[in-house]
Order: structure tokens, then C-alpha cells, then sequence
């Protein structure tokens, strides 16, 4: 039955279908218009997701205006701002990545140009975690009984306010984290795909896709960055 | 059977069941189901799952009704009592309302009402179940473990300080069967998208695919939130962060504000589909185009919308401003109109329309006048002054009822009888399931209306006891417990004629009520691609001909083959006819 379906189905052009077209689609534009669309939808789902957070963040940002920009002085510019540049930097080589394959490029090409991405995704993993290092010898951890600022904090400012934006810096940097951990582990196979050569003008979906999800993990850092570390930059000094 | 006991023999055995290749027989054995990526299997899957769920949840509904018997709290602890109320309304609600239709019915239909031979996405769609089936593990084993107190609602300071059961389980549990939710929603919308037959213009979908539609972009925008609650809430229960904690600065009404943000939309997660198939089972079942349809099509989706606006009524006495009460409360006013819409465009389908007393139309009838009661009194609740009274008593109780059980349950089992003769290729006994229906009917109304009574004399909700001197509430306290007594016992009929019907039930026709959509137009059950042919789809939705037409004519629909032959009588080999 299904056999009798497939013929119908895909045997109609002069040319076969192509080999990783999947049965229930018709032709491999449907399964690409597909990918995509499932991918922007994902997309949409995780800006909810981190929603709940900015939301927390926003809340708490017009409540304690002095305790977040003092707090913000922590965290240092010059570091955010070197990671930053570390992450467009790997957007860019994900882009050409997506490029290579779009247009054909070899199969080293590719792999080089996801590899790249990978590299400098986990430098920006490693600064982050010399950076949660700093906030750990600073006493800066914010989970009750261990929060113990060794600076002082400003007067007028409580200390369960000053833990508040730790707590926000660490779950959204955490979780921000957390998605390029889970990033790395995607791109992996697809650049195993890509050495095997799989991937051609026709077919690069898994690419692309992953494409469009780094950018976007990229995109919530470029929010994250001026909310937490560039906060209180105009107080240098207040405390 | 009792002689032949090789596999493959009972794989012989298996297929002999049925008159043709079909989803059903195409493979054998329980790793064909486990690991199958056909929608319709993974729906069936769903279903079992699903039910079983329902069945937990009713347990402990059982246990609230024995409870409330007498006035005193003389059955169980306050302690457990709370307990029970937590476990039946996370059972219910996560577990078993909020995926019921969409990943049952909808699953199963879907791709066969637009033409597809699939979900966009099969391994995604497998994937899901098993998301389901981990978080609702995890959920259950909180409860075997000890359970759960603070309400469905989890809400701080009690769950996060105070607490000392499995509250972090639990909402892991709730907090990995989202995503289960996401991706049914993620994979529903692409294939609406991207899978329609040719032809089948978004115009020409069938008012079930819209509503799944508007439930997918509530789901997909509003499931990552309670996500991200729950995890907030962990974080706050394990490590003491201090989000939701005044000591430490926090807010615990921000929790208020972020659950309801999920949880207000979410109740039209657990009511869209159900409108959906009600909107399938007017049509078929009278006969007649959908009255308006593009209004009941884009009611969908401004329920949709307009769900993400009002989740302020559920905190007009938890501290919210005036002001933002007031305008919560106008636009759940607001939000109602849709639901109206839906309501008078099904009456008014009904008007002059070959009514059938079908069982699927007996419910479409129990659902528009339940689902009328359950809305309006969401008006009244949605009223400032008046929710003052009425917050957290029984009358809240039986509004929600009213719209959940009213309406999504009854739907989904009416949509059940509707397309079990597609999903097993047996139809059910028509005059047990209408003494069922009616059974259901009667025990739902005599288990929920008393409850508005008892909640507008001020019986609050969550409660193990009453006062003994107030002597009208405890005969409204009978007469709810009886009523979900016939309500159990109705449940329990189509339990047991569902299963005997897969056995020795009559043989399902390809098209046995007759229906115009494409779903009806192959064999029952189908095969594994769902059509030997994708269909071309050159009219419009709901083409239905009046019976005495149909008689001469066909059922409706252009490619029906003209002429006196009977639909319901024709074999299904001429089904395939493009
Ligand atoms: C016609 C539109 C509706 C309006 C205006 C409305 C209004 C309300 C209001 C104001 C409350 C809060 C009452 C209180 O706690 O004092 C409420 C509670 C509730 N409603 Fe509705 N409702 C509507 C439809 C629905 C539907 C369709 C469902 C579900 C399918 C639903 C499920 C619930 C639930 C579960 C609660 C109780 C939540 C809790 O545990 O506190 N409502 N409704
Ligand atoms: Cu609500």
C-alpha cells in the first residue's frame, strides 16, 4: 500500500527523490519550509521562556533602582564586553557555515566553520565561568546562608535586595548558559553530518536551523549584557 | 488462538481482525507501537495514557465527594484531605485535561483533516509522549511518596517555606510534561502550515484544525511561562533565592501574576479543542454548513489572544491595584464574546438543520447548554464586587466544572464516539452509549449545580468540613456526592462497551455518519499514510446536503460519486475515487 502511495507520490519527475526526504513529505521544499517553520516556532516558545525572567528582572529592577546599579558594579564591563564580542564573532561563523553549505562549499569548509563556532562558544563558556568563580570568592553566591557580600554594601540598600540581582544575574547568565552547552551538543552531530558530506545546495536544513537557534541565543545575550553588566557604569565608584 | 502461540501466528491472528492493510495491523507487536512514529498510533498511545491519568484524578475525586458526605472532617485528616484536593487537581488538570483532546483526537486527526500523510515532525510527535509519560511519572511517584498539599496552584509563601511535602517533585514532574505540550503545539502549527493538500486553502479547513490551531499558539506562548514559574519555584523552595520571599525583598504575588499568566490561557488549552470538535459534530450531525464560519474560525483565534489579557480576575483580592482590577475585569468581559460567538453560531447551524439524536450530537447538545452555565458564571466572577463574595467557594468550583467537565469532557467524549468508528474500524453500541450519555448528563448537573448554591451561601473551596448547624449545605453536599456517584458510574459505561466494541463491535463503514471531511474519505481504520492518493480538495468545508437530498444525490461534498448509492453502504474500496 504505502509502496503504491510512494510511486505515485515521488515517482512522477524524471529525476528520484531526493535521499534524505522524508516518506510523509511531498518534496524536499515542503520538509524545508517545515524545518524552518517548527525552528521559528521553537523560537518563539524560548523568548516566553527567558520572558518570565526579564519579567522578574524588570520587577525588581524599578523596585530596587540603588541595590541593582550598586550590584551591577560587580560584574566587569571590560570582561562582558570582551564575551560579547566573542559571541558576534561566532554568529558570523555560524552565518558563513550556513553559507557553505547553502552554496555548496566543501565539506571542509563547513566543518571549519561550524568548528570555529564552536570554539569560540566555549571560550565565552570559560570566561563565563571564570566570572562565576569571581562572584564566588566574592561571597556573592545568592542562595540563603551562603550570600556573604565581602565589599560593603551601600547604605539604604538591604542585603536580600542586593542578593536579588545576583540571583537574576546567575539564573539568566545560567540559563543563557546553559543553552550553549545544549547548542555545542547539537552542532556536534551536525558537523559529523557535514564530514560525511550530507549536506548540499538541496539539502541543509539541520544547518540552517541550528543556525537560526545560535543566533538567537546569541541575540538574548545581547540583551543581557547592557541590563546587567552596563547598569550602573554612570555610578563607577558610588559605593 | 488458544492453540497457536508463536508470534507470528498471533500476528496472523491480529490481522485476520480486520478487512484491510490498516494502521492498526501494518505491524505487530509491542515495539511497533513503543517505537511507532505514525500519528495515529501515537494518538491511540495518548489515549491509553491519557485515560489512565483521568482514572487517578477520579479516584481522588471520589475521595473529596466521601469526604464532604457528612459535615464533620471524619473520613480523613485535614492534612490528607488537602492532600487529595492537590492530587486530583494536578492529575486533572496537567495530566489529563490539558493534553486530552489535542494529543488523542488531535493527534489522530489532524494530518488525515488537512490531507497530510503525517505530523511535519513524527519523531518530534513520538518524542512528546515520551516527555508525557517521564513527567507524568515523576508526578505520580510524588504522589506514592507522600504527596503533595498546596493545591494545584502551588502557591508562595506556602509552597516554598512552608510546605514540607514533594512539592519540588511534583512541579518537576509538571515542569517536563510542558514541553511535551510545546511540542504537540510546535508540531500542530507547522503542519497546518506546511502540510495541507492541494487545494485546501485555510478557508477550506475544518473548524476542529482552527481551534487546534489557536490551542498550539496558547501553548507555544504560554507553557514556556509556567515553565519558567516552576522552575523559579524550585529555585526559591531548594536554595532560598528570595524571589517570591518579602523577608528577602521578594514579591509573592509576582508567583500569582506568572502563574496565572500561564494558567488563565491554559484553561483555553482545556477548551478550544473541545469547541473544535463540537464544531465537527453540529455540522455533521444536523446536516448543515457551520453558520458563519469564518466568525467561528476567528473566534478561535481571539480567544486565543484576548486569553493572554485577563489573567489579573483570578488576583482581585491578592493586593492587585484597583485599577488594574477594573480593566481585568472588562476585558474578561471582553473574552467572553468569542465564546458567545461560538454558542449562538452552533444554535443557529442547528436551526431548521436535520437534527440526529446520534450520541456525538448528544453531547454537542450537553456541551453548548453546560459550557453557556460554566461561561456566564465566569461573567459573574469576572464581576469586581461580586468575586469578593464568591472567591474561593464552591461557586468557583462549579464554574470551573461547569466549562471543564461541560465542556472539555463531554467533548472529548463525544468526539470519541464520533470518530471511534475511523480510529478502530468498529462502531460502538449506539443505545448503550446514548443511556450512557444521558447518565453522564444527569449525574454532572446533580454533582456541580448544587455546588453554586453551596458556594454562594459562603461554603468555601478546599475545605474537610462544614458547619452541622447550617442544614441546607449538607443536603446540597448529598446531593453533589450522589451525583458524582451516577457521574462515575456513567464514565464507567463507555469504558467498558469501547473496549468490547474493538472486539465485537459491528464493522465500521469508511464514512458512517455521513461527513464531507477528508478524514471520512478512507477506509476505517486507515491505512498507514492515511490516503493511497493525496487528496485534491476542490470544496469547501462543510458542503453538507439536507438528508432528503443526500438520499438522492450522495451525502454532499463533489467526489462523492452521484447517485443512490448510500455512502454508509458502500464498500471501501471505491473510496479512493479522486
Ligand atoms: C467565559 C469566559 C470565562 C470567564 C470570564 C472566567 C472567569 C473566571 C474568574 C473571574 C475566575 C476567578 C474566580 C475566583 O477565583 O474568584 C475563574 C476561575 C476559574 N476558571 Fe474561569 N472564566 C471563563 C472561562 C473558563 C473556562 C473556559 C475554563 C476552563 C476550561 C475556566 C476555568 C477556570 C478555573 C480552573 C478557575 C479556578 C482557578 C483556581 O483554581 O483558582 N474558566 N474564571
Ligand atoms: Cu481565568
Amino acid at each position: 500500500m504505502s509502496t503504491h502511495a510512494e510511486a505515485i507520490e515521488h515517482g512522477h519527475g524524471p529525476e528520484a527523490a531526493h535521499e534524505a526526504l522524508a516518506h510523509h513529505f511531498d518534496n524536499m521544499e515542503q520538509q524545508r519550509e517545515a524545518g524552518a517553520l517548527g525552528m521559528w516556532v521553537f523560537i518563539a516558545q524560548e523568548v516566553m521562556f527567558f520572558g518570565g525572567l526579564f519579567l522578574a528582572y524588570l520587577v525588581y529592577r524599578m523596585q530596587y533602582p540603588r541595590a541593582f546599579m550598586a550590584a551591577s558594579n560587580h560584574l566587569d564591563w571590560k570582561i562582558g564586553t570582551f564575551n560579547t564580542a566573542v559571541l558576534i564573532a561566532s554568529s558570523l561563523t555560524m552565518a558563513l557555515a550556513v553559507w557553505a553549505t547553502q552554496v555548496g562549499r566543501s565539506r571542509k569548509v563547513q566543518v571549519g566553520f561550524m568548528a570555529a563556532t564552536v570554539l569560540l562558544g566555549l571560550v565565552f563558556l570559560g570566561v563565563k565561568a571564570f566570572e562565576y568563580h569571581d562572584k564566588y570568592v566574592d561571597g556573592l553566591i545568592p542562595i540563603a546562608g551562603w550570600f556573604n557580600p565581602h565589599d560593603p554594601i551601600p547604605a539604604g540598600v538591604t542585603t536580600g535586595q542586593y542578593q536579588m540581582f545576583f540571583w537574576l544575574y546567575f539564573a539568566m547568565t545560567g540559563l543563557h548558559a546553559l543553552h550553549m552547552i545544549i547548542g555545542v551538543g547539537i552542532i556536534a552531530p551536525i558537523m559529523w553530518m557535514a564530514w560525511r558530506g550530507r549536506f548540499s545546495p538541496e539539502y541543509h536544513g539541520p544547518v540552517e536551523n541550528f543556525g537560526l537557534y545560535w543566533h538567537f541565543v546569541d541575540i538574548i545575550w545581547i540583551f543581557l549584557f547592557p541590563l546587567l553588566y552596563l547598569l550602573g557604569a554612570h555610578f563607577k565608584g558610588g559605593h | 488462538m488458544s492453540t497457536q502461540t508463536t508470534p507470528e501466528a498471533r500476528a496472523q491472528e491480529w490481522r485476520g481482525r480486520f478487512p484491510t492493510v490498516n494502521y492498526l495491523n501494518a505491524d505487530y507487536g509491542i515495539k511497533s507501537w513503543l517505537l511507532t512514529k505514525d500519528h495515529k498510533r501515537i494518538g491511540i498511545l495518548y489515549l491509553i495514557s491519557v485515560t489512565f491519568f483521568f482514572a487517578i484524578g477520579g479516584a481522588y475525586a471520589a475521595a473529596i465527594r466521601l469526604e464532604l458526605l457528612t459535615p464533620l472532617g471524619d473520613l480523613m485528616q485535614s492534612h490528607t484531605y488537602n492532600k487529595v484536593f492537590t492530587h486530583h487537581g494536578i492529575m486533572m488538570v496537567f495530566f489529563f485535561l490539558i493534553p486530552s483532546i489535542p494529543t488523542t483526537l488531535g493527534n489522530f486527526l489532524v494530518p488525515m483533516m488537512i490531507g497530510a500523510k503525517d505530523l511535519a515532525f513524527p519523531r518530534i510527535n513520538l518524542l512528546s509522549w515520551y516527555i508525557y509519560m517521564v513527567g507524568g511519572a515523576l508526578t505520580f511517584a510524588a504522589l506514592l511518596f507522600g504527596g503533595v498539599d498546596t493545591g494545584w496552584t502551588f502557591y508562595v509563601p506556602y509552597s516554598t517555606n512552608f510546605s514540607n511535602t514533594y512539592v519540588t517533585l511534583a512541579g518537576l514532574g509538571i515542569f517536563i510534561n510542558g514541553f511535551s505540550s510545546i511540542l504537540t503545539g510546535l508540531n500542530f502549527i507547522v503542519t497546518v502550515h506546511t502540510m495541507r493538500a492541494p487545494g485546501m486553502t485555510w478557508f477550506r479547513l475544518p473548524l476542529f484544525i482552527w481551534s487546534h490551531y489557536a490551542t498550539s499558539l496558547v501553548m507555544i506562548l504560554g507553557t514556556p511561562v509556567i515553565a519558567i514559574t516552576i522552575l523559579l519555584l524550585a529555585l526559591e523552595r531548594v536554595a532560598h533565592v528570595g524571589i517570591f520571599d518579602p523577608a528577602l525583598g521578594g514579591d509573592p504575588v509576582l508567583f500569582q501574576h506568572m502563574f496565572w499568566f500561564y494558567s488563565h490561557p491554559a484553561v483555553y488549552i482545556m477548551v478550544l479543542p473541545g469547541m473544535g470538535v463540537i464544531s465537527e459534530i453540529v455540522a455533521t450531525h444536523t446536516r448543515k454548513p457551520i453558520f458563519g464560519y469564518s466568525f467561528v474560525a476567528f473566534s478561535s483565534l481571539a480567544i486565543a489572544v484576548f486569553g493572554f489579557l485577563v489573567w489579573g480576575h483570578h488576583l482581585f483580592v491578592s493586593s492587585q491595584s484597583v485599577y488594574a482590577g477594573m480593566i481585568f475585569s472588562l476585558i474578561s468581559f471582553v473574552v467572553a464574546i468569542p465564546s458567545a460567538v461560538k454558542v449562538f453560531n452552533w444554535t443557529a447551524t442547528m436551526y431548521k438543520g436535520s437534527l440526529s439524536y446520534d450520541t456525538p450530537m448528544l453531547y454537542a447538545y450537553a456541551f453548548i447548554g453546560l459550557f453557556t452555565i460554566g461561561g456566564m458564571t465566569g461573567l459573574f466572577l469576572a464581576a469586581l464586587g461580586l468575586d469578593i463574595h464568591v472567591h474561593d467557594t464552591y461557586f468557583v468550583v462549579a464554574h470551573f466544572h461547569y466549562v471543564m467537565v461541560g465542556g472539555q469532557v463531554l467533548a472529548f467524549l463525544g468526539g470519541l464516539h464520533n470518530w471511534w468508528p475511523k480510529m478502530t474500524g468498529r462502531m460502538y453500541p449506539e443505545g448503550w452509549a446514548r443511556f450512557a450519555a444521558l447518565v453522564i448528563f444527569v449525574g454532572f448537573n446533580l454533582t456541580f449545580f448544587p455546588q453554586f448554591l453551596l458556594g454562594y451561601m459562603g461554603m468555601p473551596r478546599r475545605y474537610h468540613a462544614y458547619p452541622p448547624g447550617e442544614p441546607m449545605w449538607q443536603v446540597l453536599h448529598v446531593m453533589s456526592t450522589g451525583g458524582a456517584s451516577i457521574l462515575g458510574i456513567g464514565l464507567l459505561i463507555p469504558g467498558v462497551y469501547f473496549i468490547w466494541s474493538m472486539r465485537y463491535g459491528r464493522f465500521a463503514p469508511a464514512n458512517p455518519w455521513p461527513a464531507t471531511g477528508l478524514e471520512w474519505r478512507t477506509p476505517s481504520p486507515p491505512p498507514t499514510e492515511n490516503f493511497a492518493v493525496t487528496p485534491v480538495v476542490t470544496w469547501e468545508a462543510y458542503e453538507y446536503r439536507p438528508v432528503e437530498e443526500m438520499e438522492v444525490v450522495g451525502p454532499g461534498a463533489p467526489d462523492a460519486p452521484a447517485g443512490g448509492q448510500h455512502p454508509a453502504n458502500r464498500g471501501v474500496e471505491t473510496e479512493e475515487q479522486p
